[in-house]
């Protein structure tokens, strides 16, 4: 147990002070500025965002400088600065079918209606790294084709729906559960689930999601469509009578198809994961479509392997880094007194311990 | 009209801060108004759909900036804009005012649409580059026959 400790103050100010001298780095090395992280960084940006639930890249990019770019710190400064904005109400759905795409991709149909639309991927880099970008920094220029894309380009998912091939996603009016209003209460509802995924750290997302394709609670994931580009925020403003649209943010959405052999409840069709997040983060939008469906397992009527994956409080309760590094870290804060008590009853056994057994020594 | 209103308003709260200080800064003659609500930040939580059509469930939030005010002439305008800039907000709630009176169709020439097509020539931009990523993959036959 930690237990508040007094004094410190003047070496707590020198750390912070070092710490910000820290952070400035060599003084003959130009300071890097907002701008430059959010422009040059801008997918460290983008997991800031996503992970810090907030969209805002000028304060991303900030979180970024102060936290010397240790991303879940930044994450942190995100939340922490979160919690202090009054909230002006929700949105309505985005619309992703209407996004205007930079990227679209199907790995299930070579001739999707729409295209496939690689974008500005590293997708077949060799993953070389570029001296030429350290000597003397490249600048690319971008092709531009005669014909815009179109912003209409239809679900893949659609397709499949239309021949009742895939599993339908019902539209309701109900009102989504928020994390950020109500405590994690289980068994969660799918709304919570993909909240809290889109939320959740990219690296324990993408840990669970691998465990499905290694097999445990393995569900047969395609990537029926990958979608990044900009969409439309839209919400009713009351004092109007009506909606506007607010502004517009960045999105990356991957739907997966996965296989699915029928079950006492459903009939053979093709099943869906969802994955949608903030900014371009296309691993983690995989990841996370593969951890949805992993937890779809009791509505599908499919058996519970007893995987991590599908044990929705193993994964829900673990996937957000600030609540992990919170708990985590608290330990290296002083605990002397919780610690004394220990180190008292560990020498009580031993005198205990002593009266029954010989010294060590005697026993050789 | 609150049809038009509705596309004005998306407009200035979509366009660059900077765009709508620079033509609003040459509007003559900006009346005298007071200000009912100062431009205040906050957030909005943005929704998702299950599988992009389906049910909603919460995203995430984005900052958002409101202003209120009533020119002297009497019309209350609004802004709402994404970000934290109070200036844009401000700005979008007094252009909001002005366009509910005589003096819209000038200010839909001076700015509304100059914005719309900042926003259009931005929007075709990226388009035509995503456009010259576009592939044909072909498969290729195994000749396992």
């Amino acid at each position: 147990m930690y237990v508040a400790v007094k004094g410190g103050e003047k070496a707590i100010e020198n750390a912070h002070l070092w710490l910000a001298e820290e952070r400035r780095g060599d003084p003959a090395v130009p300071e890097l500025g907002i701008g430059q992280i959010s422009e040059q960084l801008a997918l460290a940006v983008n997991r800031v965002m996503a992970e810090g639930s907030l969209f805002d890249p000028e304060l991303a990019a900030l979180a970024i400088k102060q936290s010397r770019g240790d991303l879940i710190e930044a994450v942190f400064l995100i939340r922490a600065y979160r919690t202090t904005l009054p909230r002006f109400g929700a949105s309505l759905p985005i619309e992703t079918g209407q996004m205007s795409c930079v990227r679209r991709i199907s790995a299930t149909f070579k001739d999707a209606p729409g295209g496939q639309v690689l974008g500005p991927t590293f997708d077949y880099t060799h993953r070389l790294l570029d001296f030429k970008l350290a000597a003397d920094g490249f600048v690319g220029e971008a092709e531009q084709s005669e014909t815009p894309l179109s912003d209409d380009i239809p679900h893949i998912a659609g397709y499949l729906n239309s021949e009742g091939l895939i599993q339908d996603e019902p539209e309701t009016d109900v009102e989504p559960g928020d994390l950020t209003r109500e405590p994690l209460e289980l068994p969660a509802s799918r709304d919570i689930r993909l909240q809290s995924l889109a939320r959740g750290d990219e690296g324990f997302v993408l840990g669970m999601a691998y465990s499905t394709q290694r097999g445990y609670a393995r569900n047969h994931a395609f990537v029926g469509e990958l979608r990044i580009g900009r969409v439309a925020v839209e919400m009713d403003i009351p004092e109007l009578g009506f909606s506007i649209e607010i502004g517009e943010i960045e999105v990356t959405e991957c739907e997966t198809v996965n296989q699915f052999r029928g079950s006492k409840v459903e009939p053979p069709q093709f099943t869906r994961g969802y994955g949608l997040v903030m900014g371009q983060s296309e691993r983690k939008s995989i990841a996370m479509a593969l951890v949805d469906r992993a937890l779809r397992w009791r509505e599908l009527g499919e058996d519970y392997l007893g995987a991590p994956v599908q044990d929705e409080e193993f994964v829900l309760h673990h996937a957000d880094s600030i609540q992990a590094t919170g708990f985590l870290e608290h330990i290296k804060l002083p605990h002397y007194v919780d610690f004394q008590s220990e180190l008292e009853l560990v020498r009580k056994l031993r005198r205990e311990a002593g009266r029954n057994h010989r010294p060590r020594e005697a026993a050789v | 009209m609150s049809k038009q209103r509705k596309e004005w308003l998306s407009t200035l709260a979509k366009a660059k801060a900077m765009d709508v200080a620079r033509l609003f800064a040459g509007i003559r003659h900006v009346p005298e108004y007071e200000t009912l609500r100062v431009p205040e930040i906050g957030g909005v939580m943005v929704r998702g759909r299950m599988g992009g059509i389906g049910d909603a469930f919460n995203l995430g939030e984005v900052t958002v900036t409101r202003c209120s005010v009533q020119l002297e002439t009497g019309e209350v305008g609004h802004g709402c804009v994404q970000g934290r800039n109070r200036g844009h907000a401000e700005q979008v709630a007094v252009l909001d005012a002005m366009l509910q009176g005589d003096r819209k169709g000038d200010l839909t020439k001076t700015v509304i649409v100059p914005l719309m097509e900042i926003a259009l020539a931005e929007k075709e931009t990226r388009a035509k580059k995503a456009a010259a990523t576009k592939v044909d993959f072909f498969t290729l036959a195994r000749g396992e026959d």
